[in-house]
């Protein structure tokens, strides 16, 4: 028994195997970890300051938003070699791939603006008003509702994916930073990073329906921080990154209560999950690593050493 | 799906929809008065301060509103007055009062207080984003009076705390003999005596001549019976002096305070927490990097931005029972929410400590406990606070 619990662990389940993309901030580049290993196996050099990170659906081809090259840059993950650039309007920072797989929803970070581009034919085919420094994408999946987070005029905006016009704005705490659609697309999920808390809305009516707040031990509530989170298996728990209290937070999606945090690297903003949801590797932006989380004990596994200010993950198998 | 995206919502026009049904139209007024202040010539002119210092910030800030509002049918505008030096500037605050009972001012304290004391101004919000004196925020202090800004003695405390960590224990002190140095220079010895620390030697900066020339020579005689110490301070606020110092004194040490290693409300170089946003959106607008009274401003009208929009109201008791209350946060691209002192009216928001190519660290630092808020260890607290407007 003793024997094969190591094998599994050295050599991972075949399910598991794949490989997490993470986007190193202040190197330009993205570095490729090895679900199997838990190794670097790649680092390929991207435009400048790549930070959102998303496969297409059949993961042949990556996208990344290099923000600073304002342009969302497609990049072949067999080879690293970078194909083209889609437009992407200023300052990209997060976008969201329509269930078409054909459309982005890009968060232009210094324009207010989302950007909607059509991947085929590589040109803008809507720019949506949105409030002051849009962050967090979501697209819902049955592809009927995007989301934009606006950081400084703190809401979530509702567009509507036929019309690309906004039908609601519901306001949150200050500073949203990520949206999650979850359970089959009738909740959605926003952090505040400044308020220190995630809303929960109802999707079909637009209203909140339950506010989850985070009480690190030890550590001043200013400083904790909810950035990216991810949901497990059957989108029973929620894993909250919470910023610069190096920590994440197990959340029962059904109580929305907090069930237990996990230490991590400095500053953990984004995750991302392997196959099976069996393992959470986490971006650790000051400490310059990613932290691999057992999902099953709640513990931290290794912490892997990436490029200068990791931000983003992406899973690919 | 249909569910989930009802007619009645989506099948209006955009404008329609993005006034949402629940919330009534409100338009926010604001005023912003300038009061002109001479200020003396300086040995150097690379750095002009900019005619619209302050106004521009407030400027970034209502557009940041303005954006906000559109989608909750709030609407703001702003009216801008400025009194060149030697007019009345309460006959402007009056009129600016008439029209609205919010009132960013950049005015001399002296200026603030008589504007505060105006029949007008009683159940105004006023806030300075210009003076950092702690009279202010102190005994002399008003209810109707809010200071974006933050005082002289954050400041000070911010370094002292620098000090502290960096166990410069050894310090000195060049002041200059202008008002702004000679607070600048009590300020600091009153935070060095708060957190421990003793000032050794300290020079007065009389000289008439034009350091350009001669820095070299002069400083490091100047400086040389100082002997040997950790760090040396500047009191130089009007920037006037203390540029020559820096790589001229006798002993090859940090220089501190006005020039050097500072403690800033606000830096283009810092880069964190947003900060490189709000600096682009800033310089794109305006042309020029923002900087510490541009951000007093732009924190003077987002606070109120953010009161309305959490609020819906527009009238000052329920937009100041709101900004003091503790459901009151502002996101201000320092790392924490920024919220009022109680007992002052002061924003609490962290200081940079900064040169001018980076941030170096950000006070409070680590280790500065307090009981309730670690950002109250910059500046008066309220136990030591003499303000009794607020109780």
């Amino acid at each position: 028994m003793i024997r094969l619990c190591l094998a599994a662990l050295l050599l991972g389940s075949p399910a598991a195997a794949g490989e997490i993309w993470v986007t190193n901030e202040k190197d330009d580049t993205v570095s490729v970890i090895s679900t199997d290993t838990l190794e670097v196996i790649h680092t390929y050099p991207t435009g400048e300051r790549p930070r959102g990170i998303i496969f297409s659906r059949d993961f042949s081809r990556l996208y990344i938003c290099a923000s600073d090259s304002d342009a969302v840059q497609v990049m072949d993950p067999d080879t690293g070699e970078i194909l083209h650039d889609l437009p992407s309007g200023e300052d990209p920072e997060q976008f969201a791939l329509h269930p078409d797989d054909r459309h982005l929803y890009i968060a232009n970070e210094d324009d207010a603006i989302t950007t909607v581009v059509d991947i085929e034919t590589r040109k803008v085919v809507a720019q949506i008003d949105v409030g002051v420094e849009p962050e967090g994408m979501a697209v819902s999946p049955d592809g009927r509702i995007a989301i934009t987070t606006s950081e400084t005029t703190n809401m979530a905006h509702w567009i509507d994916t036929e019309t690309r016009e906004l039908f609601a704005n519901t306001l949150v705490d200050s500073r949203p930073r990520h949206a999650e659609f979850a359970k089959d697309g009738s909740e959605m999920w926003v952090s505040a990073e400044i308020g220190g808390t995630v809303t929960v809305f109802d999707t079909a009516t637009q209203t909140e329906k339950a506010k989850i707040t985070f009480e690190v031990p030890g550590v001043h509530p200013d400083r904790v921080q909810p950035v990216g989170f991810e949901f497990g298996a059957g989108d029973q728990f929620a894993y909250v990154a919470l910023g610069p209290s190096n920590h994440v937070a197990v959340v029962n999606a059904e109580t929305y209560q907090v069930e237990s945090y996990i230490l991590v690297g400095r500053r953990v903003w984004h995750l991302a999950f392997n196959e099976d949801r069996s393992r959470l590797f986490t971006t650790n932006g000051v400490s310059g690593d990613v932290t691999v989380i057992d999902v099953a004990s709640g513990t931290a596994l290794k912490s892997i050493k990436v490029g200068r200010f990791p931000w983003g993950a992406a899973f690919r198998p | 799906m249909g569910r989930l995206l009802p007619k009645r919502i989506c099948g209006a026009i955009a404008a329609a929809c993005l006034a949402s049904a629940s919330l009534a139209d409100v338009t926010l007024r604001v005023g912003y008065l300038r009061v002109e202040q001479p200020l003396p010539p300086t040995l150097s002119n690379l750095d002009p301060v900019p005619g619209d210092i302050g106004l521009a910030g407030a400027l970034t800030g209502l557009r940041d509103n303005v954006t906000t509002g559109k989608f909750l049918g709030q609407t703001y505008e702003m009216e801008q007055d400025v009194v060149a030096t030697g007019d009345d500037p309460l006959a402007a605050a009056r009129a600016l009062l008439e029209r609205s009972p919010f009132l960013i001012l950049d005015a001399p304290a002296a200026t603030l207080l008589a504007i505060a004391d105006l029949e007008q101004a009683k159940a105004a919000i006023l806030f300075n984003t210009s003076a950092g004196d702690l009279a202010l925020r102190d005994a002399d202090c008003r209810a109707n009076l809010l200071h974006s800004l933050p005082s002289d003695a954050m400041r000070t405390d911010a370094l002292a705390q620098v000090f502290v960590q960096k166990r410069w224990t050894d310090l000195v002190m060049i002041a200059g003999t202008r008002a702004q140095d000679r607070v600048y220079a009590d300020s600091m010895r009153r935070s060095l005596r708060k957190f421990g620390l003793k000032l050794g030697s300290e020079k007065e900066w009389a000289f008439d001549a034009d350091m350009r020339r001669t820095a070299s020579q002069e400083i490091p005689v100047f400086t040389q019976s100082f002997g040997d110490y950790d760090a040396m301070i500047l009191a130089d606020e009007l920037h006037d002096f203390g540029r020559y110092v820096l790589y001229n004194t006798w002993a090859a040490r940090p220089v501190v305070g006005s020039e050097g290693l500072s403690a800033l409300t606000w830096s283009p170089v810092i880069e964190q927490w947003g900060a490189a946003q709000l600096n682009s959106r800033f310089e794109q607008q305006h042309g020029r990097p923002m900087a510490s009274q541009d951000y007093a401003a732009w924190t003077a009208i987002r606070t109120l931005g953010e009161a309305v929009t959490r609020t819906n109201a527009t009238d000052p008791e329920t937009l100041r029972a709101y900004i003091l209350s503790d459901k009151f946060e502002l996101a201000g691209f320092k790392g924490r929410p920024l919220t009022y002192r109680g007992w002052n009216g002061q924003l609490r928001q962290p200081i940079a400590i900064a040169h001018p190519r980076a941030l170096v660290a950000q006070a409070p630092l680590e280790g500065f406990l307090h009981q309730t808020n670690e950002l109250d260890s910059l500046g008066l607290d309220r136990p030591e606070s003499h303000c009794g407007a607020f109780e």
